[in-house]
């Protein structure tokens, strides 16, 4: 097996020289293989160099770590064994509470070389099993799934959305939510799909989802919800993937693997 | 007797006294201590100086109090009930002080205790011990005249010293509610300046500067040093000079500095000319953190931060901008974090110079785009200078 490598996800570049620094030192076999400041990067970087192991600052701009976590996990490519993932942060208590609670890894900043060498130990046991590397998808799947899971939790408090409001230069189109298919994110947009049309609302997932009921929209990807009643079939292909048939639409809708068990049959 | 009135607006005065439940434990339970000692004390002082039997005494004594206690009570709760009625009936909401509010009907309850309190008192008083007491109206009767004296003064001693004591539990009470409050505001400024996040953040720069650059993470550590004194102390402090003011924004912006490193470039420029003017303490600090919090530290490529301090004729123009992300980016952060930041200016403004001074908070219009957050003060402030 070739030299284990890493990616280094952090915004404030003192700390991650500091990290570097201290991970030449603790493990000296580890290659750096990027040091990158924002999510968007990290996944771009992660997806093109698959490192064994990434460390994902919590807090960037952009793209948070979470949020890479995500995007790393639903486009790995299939047979490449998925990069043990650690999570950095300076202090936000229910993200730790919640890592602890999933066994997920972090580390606290400032980053105490003692905790650093626990860290690395059990990377370097994680990797060593090769077996193990197998279920690391699998794994960090179930984490993200409960921590994305409490993240979304909180929808109580936001007003529930019934008519969405398109402006499109002096018309305004009235669209009543249960006439929506499918929502898409698109860059600082949603479209909006119905059966007739698709309209653009600046609006971000994150803050439409806790006004959708999460009962009639599901969330498929982490740019896609659909109404659930308007999903005709799901077919899962030889690789796994799952893609959704539509009522009202002609294409199809992708799955993925973070919500694919959804899909499976009763 | 009971105006008719008062008889009407009963179900509503139940609501009004449910409302001020503990308040009406709190005064019922005083009302039978004060009645039951000034019942007993009437009753031992009649029975000492014409020698009757003091049971008696005690129950002509009790009958009586009992009677004005339900007149006087009665009548208030009546009163307040109608107060309460009118209000909702105008569509003004409820009395906040409540059942307090039939404090203002004492003077007709007290009449109308002179006038029945007795009469039904030594009714009651002669069917339990089948005396019978000459008419009240037979003023020449010195018995008489003790019985409507005795009843006049303790009513008024009672009265007096019931509303009183209400008086005060409610004034107590009410500057013990505004004390929780001016500590929560404390607390939650505190918070907002000493955010954790940006403490450990900040040390854990500090941690890697050490190893590397000896001598400018002596320097950060002061900056930190001089940034967490003035947070601590600036609730305290009236005012400080503008200069004071930048430099304490120009430690913050240097520790932030270190932490963004190239995303982060700062302007400051304030005129000489300006540099004695009196401000109120890290007036500023709320704006910077918003503008770094919400504007530059979640952009990729991160921005500039610029303040301006500039005369207006008789106005002091104060100026954050950046060239972040821009407003409509982050409105639920906003409305959360930014917003107590934001809240807590306007507040410290309004108490200051009222009406005079203001905070706006605009894009910042141009091609850099960004926020731009204006402060205007009165130049001379003749009135907190």
């Amino acid at each position: 097996m070739n030299a284990p490598r890493c990616l280094i996800a952090e915004d404030e570049p003192l700390l991650a020289a500091g990290l570097r620094a201290d991970l030449a030192t603790l493990w000296p076999g580890l290659e750096v293989a990027a040091m990158v400041g924002d999510g968007a990067r990290a996944v771009e970087q992660a997806l093109a160099l698959r490192p064994q192991v990434c460390f994902l600052d919590i807090r960037m701009p952009g793209r948070s770590g979470l949020d890479a976590a995500q995007a790393l996990a639903e486009d790995w490519p299939d047979g490449v064994p998925f990069p043990l993932l650690v999570f950095v942060t300076a202090y936000d208590q229910y993200a730790l509470q919640a890592f602890d609670a999933q066994a997920v890894d972090y580390l606290v900043k400032p980053v105490e070389p003692k905790r650093l060498a626990a860290c690395v130990n059990r990377l370097q046991a994680r990797l060593a099993d090769r077996d193990g590397a197998a279920d690391t998808l699998q794994r960090t799947l179930d984490q993200l799934r409960a921590l994305l899971g409490t993240r979304t939790g909180q929808d109580d408090g936001a007003e529930r959305l019934t008519v969405i409001q398109s402006q499109v230069g002096n018309l305004v189109h009235m669209v009543p939510v249960e006439d929506v298919i499918y929502f898409e994110a698109a860059d600082k947009y949603l479209r909006v799909l119905t059966a007739e049309r698709e309209h653009l609302i600046r609006m971000s997932l994150k803050e439409l989802l806790p006004r959708l009921d999460a009962q009639a929209f599901w969330q498929v990807h982490r740019g896609t919800v659909v109404q659930a009643r308007c999903i005709v079939s799901a077919r899962r292909d030889d690789s796994g993937k799952v893609h959704l048939t539509l009522r009202g639409r002609t294409e199809t809708v992708a799955a993925s693997r973070l919500y694919a068990h959804r899909f499976r049959g009763l | 007797m009971p105006t008719p009135a008062a008889c009407e607006a009963a179900p509503p005065g139940a609501t009004a006294l449910g409302a001020a439940a503990a308040r009406w434990r709190r005064h019922a339970s005083r009302t039978l201590v004060f009645m039951v000692t000034l019942c007993v004390a009437i009753a031992l002082l009649l029975s000492a100086f014409d020698g009757g039997g003091l049971g008696t005494k005690l129950i002509y004594s009790f009958a009586i109090g009992m009677s004005c206690v339900v007149v006087i009570d009665g009548t208030r709760l009546g009163f307040a009930a109608l107060t309460d009625g009118l209000r909702r009936w105008r569509g003004l909401p409820a009395s906040p002080s409540g059942f307090g509010s039939g404090w203002r009907g004492v003077v007709p309850a007290m009449l109308l205790c002179i006038l029945i309190g007795p009469f039904v008192g030594i009714g009651i008083a002669d069917r339990l011990t089948g005396n019978r007491s000459p008419s009240l109206f037979q003023l020449d009767s010195p018995a008489t005249r003790v019985t409507l004296t005795l009843t006049v003064l303790g009513s008024l001693v009672s009265v007096f010293a019931l509303s009183t004591l209400e008086r005060l539990a409610s004034a107590r009470a009410l500057a013990e509610a505004a004390q929780r409050q001016a500590t929560e505001a404390r607390l939650r400024l505190l918070e907002s300046q000493l955010e954790p996040h940006m403490l450990f953040n900040t040390l854990a720069n500090l941690r890697v500067l050490i190893g590397l650059d000896p001598p400018r993470a002596q320097a950060m550590l002061d900056r930190l040093n001089d940034y967490l004194r003035a947070t601590l102390y600036a609730s305290r402090a009236g005012h400080q000079t503008l200069a004071a003011e930048f430099d304490r924004v120009a430690d913050y912006l240097a520790l932030m500095g270190m932490r963004m490193g190239p995303r982060l470039q700062v302007g400051l420029d304030l005129p000489e000319a300006l540099r004695a003017r009196p401000v109120p303490p890290l007036l500023l600090q709320p704006l910077v953190e918003n503008a770094i919090k919400h504007g530059l530290e979640p952009k990729v490529d991160g921005g500039r931060i610029d303040i301006r301090a500039r005369r207006e004729g008789a106005a002091l123009r104060l100026e954050v901008r950046d060239t972040g992300l821009g407003l409509d980016a982050a409105p639920p952060a906003l409305a959360s974090a930014g917003g107590f930041g934001l809240q807590l200016v306007r507040d410290r403004l309004a108490t200051l110079y009222g009406a005079r001074a203001g905070l706006t908070l605009a894009p910042a219009g141009d091609a850099e785009g960004g926020t731009t957050a204006t402060v205007r003060l009165p130049f001379d402030d003749r009135a907190s200078g």
